[in-house]
């Protein structure tokens, strides 16, 4: 290979650019998304109401056991239908897959989000529940002030490394011909035959956020294992 | 969504006229994914393995080889790995590009995706071999040289034995996962189960059914598996370590 053409990326960099807007917008939006609904998830499956502990823990096990890629179908066409029903509409309305996506992810990254957060409230000592009852607090009181709080600092690390998992999963939405970033260079590659230089640029620039990223999570995992 | 399931679909020919049925497609797909994700696990318990315990070994250079291996398969998407391997590679090596034209695509698809995710899978296999190893305590290690053990022997006979028996239930994950991942196979062609279910929604827009079937399979082998490995983790794991059994 002696002719690698960097000129190629050059002239398309600023619809590349475009690309990764989305896919670092799909990855905030999923991140948080993820953690609300994820937490709530946790909450239900360590509740007392079994039917509800067991429902959570179903959604979370099913989600964990099937392929991203086979959520991200069933979302594509099941959102536009449940819509549908929800909103009385007589036809499914055009939802688009670079709308439903932020759908699947939030919905997907929860049930990962929720074994992360169901760890980290578990880590916290039970003194610290009987504390919070002993000041008068009711549940959502304790859980809110107490718990909570604590459980996402000790899970922070954790949660942060999934973010990244979820970075580099975003680019999965290329099988719905979605242009993120990879749908970017894969549009402009096939357009101008320029696979090998699409494809190495997108490999050394995800290569290199996330290996930065993960050095920070590296520093941040030491600063809180001195506080602790 | 409730009503009108149309299940005898499964029985009814891809093609009118052809003999095949869709529930032998989904079957087929399914015989794909698991035969990738068997051969893909040899290559990533092989290598993940030497990565792992190059990670630990004294020859600082190797733990740096190891080090940076983990590190480049770990953070590229596997998507984007996959098309690395399908696409990229062959135009830098020309003698494979001719030989792999000459092959039956099937095989190519299959060769690429099981490389792929072997390589991929090993970075992660690499992970769980160092944390185990670094698990043990320190005394193991200097018993394997007070014993006039060299290091590969240390690892062979006193290390290695232990480290295993102790990643047991983080390798089950990691066996589901390679099973989930074979499904991106389906960017560069490769007929497995998701790809054979994405087929037959778009051919007879059953879409409802043909997920549904593939849930159901994807959840049965994700059960098989867990079960396979809960008693490989009953029958090896090490008596007093928390890590090593429930």
């Amino acid at each position: 290979m002696n002719n690698f053409d960097f000129s190629a990326i050059m002239t398309s960099l600023p619809y590349l650019m475009q690309g990764l807007g989305y896919t670092v917008q799909l990855t905030v939006v999923a991140c948080l998304g993820g953690i609300f609904f994820g937490t709530l998830l946790a909450l239900a499956r360590l509740s007392s109401i079994k039917p509800l502990a067991m429902i959570a823990a179903g959604y979370v096990n099913l989600m964990r056991s099937i392929p991203l890629i086979l959520v991200i179908f069933w979302f594509y066409f099941l959102v536009p239908v449940v819509l549908q029903s929800v909103l009385g509409y007589e036809r499914p309305p055009q939802v688009g897959p670079d709308r439903s996506a932020y759908i699947t992810f939030i919905m997907f990254e929860a049930a990962f989000f929720c074994e992360i957060m169901r760890a980290g409230i578990q880590s916290i000592s039970r003194g610290q529940v009987s504390a919070a009852q002993a000041l008068g607090l009711n549940y959502r009181q304790s859980m809110w002030l107490i718990i909570l709080p604590q459980a996402f600092r000790n899970m922070l690390p954790v949660l942060l490394t999934q973010t990244i998992i979820l970075f580099q999963d975003t680019s999965l939405v290329y099988v719905l011909s979605v242009t993120d970033f990879l749908g970017a260079a894969s549009k402009i590659a096939q357009r101008d035959s320029s696979l090998v230089e699409m494809y190495t640029f997108v490999a050394l620039v995800y290569l290199a956020i996330c290996f930065s990223l993960s050095m920070l999570v590296k520093a941040l995992q030491k600063k809180t294992q001195i506080i602790r | 969504m409730n009503s009108d399931l149309n299940w005898l679909l499964f029985f009814q020919p891809i093609v009118e006229g052809e003999t095949l049925v869709w529930w032998e497609m989904l079957f087929s797909g399914l015989l794909w994914t698991l035969a990738t994700a068997a051969v893909a696990g040899v290559i990533a318990f092989t290598v993940g393995s030497l990565m792992g315990v190059l990670r630990t070994a004294s020859n600082k250079p190797l733990a740096m080889l190891g080090n940076v291996y983990v590190e480049i398969f770990r953070n590229i998407p596997l998507i984007v790995q996959f098309f690395l391997w399908y696409f990229v590679v062959p135009e830098f090596i020309p003698a494979l590009k001719e030989w792999s034209i000459e092959q039956d695509p099937t095989f190519v698809q299959f060769l690429a995706s099981v490389v792929c995710l072997g390589l991929f899978t090993a970075s992660r296999v690499a992970e769980q071999v160092k944390s185990g190893i670094l698990s043990l305590s320190r005394g193991q290690r200097a018993a394997g040289y007070a014993l006039g053990l060299s290091e590969p022997q240390t690892y062979r006979f006193v290390l290695l034995p232990m480290a295993y028996r102790i990643i047991v239930p983080p390798m089950t994950s990691e066996a589901m996962n390679l099973i989930k991942n074979t499904s991106v196979a389906l960017t560069i062609g490769l007929t497995e189960l998701t790809f054979r279910t994405r087929e037959m929604g778009e051919v007879t827009f059953a879409f409802f059914e043909a997920y549904i079937a593939a849930t159901v399979l994807y959840v049965i082998v994700a059960m098989t598996v867990n079960r396979v490995m809960a008693l490989i983790e009953r029958r090896t794991s090490v008596p007093g370590f928390i890590a090593g059994g429930k």
